[in-house]
């Protein structure tokens, strides 16, 4: 308990750093900060940007700014967006689900299909499959995930017509709830495929990995020589182990997996906080782009601590011997 | 991302590679695998295409020279097509690369530096120094990547130097745990402590004696980091994060993909180029892998 303790607070002094960051980083960006708060179009407005001046205490001493910053940020005031005259806070909300959907699909996709990969492949370390995971990992890191869409897009969606290729919605929807969910998942599947495609990749060569050792280990053996089923010994006995791996990494890519959902979701206009992003870099409004950087920090903050509660809960050693820092 | 197939390398045994690989074993067992000498072969043919070709392939890649999605083999066509604007594909490719990969070099030696600074600190000196640069570390691992990178870059200019400096903050922590654990797997050995018998200092401790023993190590995780850059570079670019007055693989995919279902080829060979030079780029540093630590091959 003291442990977890432990970790909740240092993730509340990284939540702060990275609040810190943001106001530092409207700080030091060209310009002033009042103008960049207010973005291009209202800039040249002198009454608008007094009152920002105001507002914001941006006439105030450095660390009482900051100290009014970190009081805006907590009671959810990001600032107003430029381009859509909305509070930040409201247009994150707004897009914050399309984007969990999106990586969640995408991540769920990559593990269980690779782990199911690379697990056959362990099996057998010297057949076909096995070398092929090799080779699709190294060339699924190596495709930029924004080309990747564009051409699954040219070729499955606009060549063949198989999945609709924008948006999360047909222009023209109307339905019920399920309609509206199946709908949804037909715009889901092909942004899901490119930016899983990357994942996919990296778990089938690290659970076949995994899995390597795991089968040459004693336990497997011993459950071998009791006359357990081949089923039994690798599902049971080894998958158990050999996904652990693949476990630990999920949670430290979280972060990298909302990154590249920002040039995914850009390619298939997927309404969410990486659309937002990319929007808010083509009209300047740096506010938003702010804003969606500290939500996005701070998810990636609150799934490592997630992950990391699960894994005392999961597993007994590190929860026995009250964590390992 | 690339962590997950060098860390290992962390905890590899101690005996055969505590030596610079000088004699000819690791050499041997790199051109032995196909895979990295094909990946070798690769990076050899992109950086003739973006240093030697421009010699006699001399072309503006900013020039409008024909009509424009001219298809690749169509009469008056350049060999790989025009654009949307009638630029010559190839020419943006040749050119295109240059811009690539200096920013990937540079990030790559800021990464580097910045990486085994903090990580041999922290693992040479432990205790508090430690603590306090890894929660330093911490910090910039839970920042998400790309994002930062958009942020920096859009607040401020997408020239080279900022492109750069974004990429490589965002990219050291994974050197400085790797080094980190190096350090610490490497500083309480006899060699390291009979150094300090002989009244070295740390600093030529650190530099001279472990810093070399943790190169093999390093090498191929630099490699691997210099593929995440060029992606990174890519990212950016298709965003539009770029400089638009020098030609760049990313750009053109960025500038291609409204015009995509009628030119797919001012989409395609670009990112071609992006693909070849990281699967190179990995292909080498897996042989590196398998060459430098030969315990781990296979895996």
């Amino acid at each position: 308990m003291k442990a977890i303790a432990a970790r909740i607070a240092q993730s509340l002094g990284l939540i702060l750093a990275v609040i810190v960051l943001n106001f530092f980083l409207i700080q030091i960006a060209p310009g002033d900060a009042a103008t960049a708060i207010a973005g291009d179009q209202s800039a040249s407005d002198p009454e608008v940007i007094e009152q920002i001046r105001e507002q914001y205490g941006l006439d105030r001493p450095l660390l009482v700014q900051l100290g009014i910053y970190i009081g805006n940020v907590a009671r959810g005031d990001l600032g107003e967006s430029i381009w859509f005259n909305e509070p930040v806070t409201s247009l994150l909300a707004e897009r914050i689900g399309p984007t969990l959907l999106l990586s969640a699909a995408a991540l769920g996709f990559a593990v269980v299909v690779g782990v199911a990969i690379g697990t056959a492949a362990a099996r057998k370390p010297e057949s076909l499959l096995s070398h092929a995971v090799t080779v699709l990992a190294l060339i699924g890191f190596a495709m930029p995930a924004f080309w990747t869409g564009l051409l699954l897009l040219i070729l499955i969606g606009v060549r063949f017509d198989f999945f609709p290729v924008s948006g999360i919605h047909d222009v023209d929807f109307e339905g019920n709830w399920i309609e509206s969910w199946l709908d949804i998942g037909q715009h889901l599947i092909l942004p899901a495929l490119t930016l899983g495609i990357i994942y996919l990749a990296q778990y089938s060569r690290l659970s076949r990995a995994s899995m390597l050792e795991v089968l040459e280990s004693d336990y497997v053996r011993t459950a071998r020589a009791k006359g357990l089923s081949e089923r039994s010994v690798v599902f049971k006995h080894g998958l158990r182990n050999g996904v652990i791996p693949v476990v630990t990494i999920l949670g430290l890519q979280f972060g990298a997996v909302l990154s590249g959902a920002i040039l995914v979701e850009s390619v298939f206009a997927w309404p969410g906080l990486g659309r937002l992003a990319f929007e808010a870099v083509t009209r300047r409004d740096t506010p938003v782009l702010l804003g969606v950087l500290l939500l996005v920090s701070v998810s990636v903050i609150v799934a490592n601590l997630l992950t990391d509660i699960l894994y005392r809960v999961i597993d007994p050693r590190i929860r026995v011997s009250g964590g390992d820092s | 991302m690339t962590g997950i197939f060098v860390d290992q390398g962390a905890v590899d045994a101690l005996g055969s590679d505590d030596r610079e690989p000088s004699s000819g074993g690791p050499w041997r067992l790199f051109v032995r695998n196909r895979a990295a000498v094909f990946g070798l072969f690769l990076l050899i043919g992109i950086l003739v295409m973006t240093f030697i070709v421009p010699i006699w392939y001399v072309k503006d890649p900013g020039d409008l020279v024909a009509r424009p999605h001219l298809r690749p083999g169509a009469e008056g066509a350049p060999l790989l097509g025009t654009d949307n604007l009638g630029r010559d594909i190839l020419a943006i490719i040749v050119y295109g690369g240059r811009t690539t990969l200096r920013v990937a070099a540079g990030a790559a030696v800021l990464i580097v530096f910045v990486g085994v600074t903090i990580g041999s600190l922290a693992g040479y000196y432990g205790g508090r120094v430690d603590a306090a640069l890894m929660r330093f570390t911490e910090f910039f691992q839970v920042l998400p990547g790309l994002l930062f990178a958009i942020v920096v870059v859009a607040l401020f200019e997408p020239s080279f130097w900022v492109i750069t400096f974004a990429i490589g903050t965002i990219a050291w922590p994974g050197i400085a745990r790797l080094t980190r654990a190096e350090f610490l797997r490497l500083k309480n050995l006899e060699f390291v402590k009979a150094a300090r018998a002989i009244g070295a200092t740390d600093f030529r401790i650190i530099t001279r004696v472990i810093l070399p023993n943790a190169m093999p190590t390093l090498i191929v995780s630099t490699t691997l980091i210099m593929g995440s850059a060029i992606l990174f570079e890519a990212g950016l670019a298709f965003l539009g994060l770029a400089d638009v007055n020098s030609a760049s693989w990313g750009l053109a995919i960025g500038r291609g993909r409204e015009f995509f279902t009628i030119n797919w080829w001012a989409v395609t060979f670009p990112g071609l180029a992006i693909f070849f030079t990281v699967l190179g780029l990995s292909l080498v540093g897996d042989g590196l892998q398998d060459a430098l630590n030969p315990r781990l091959r296979g895996r």
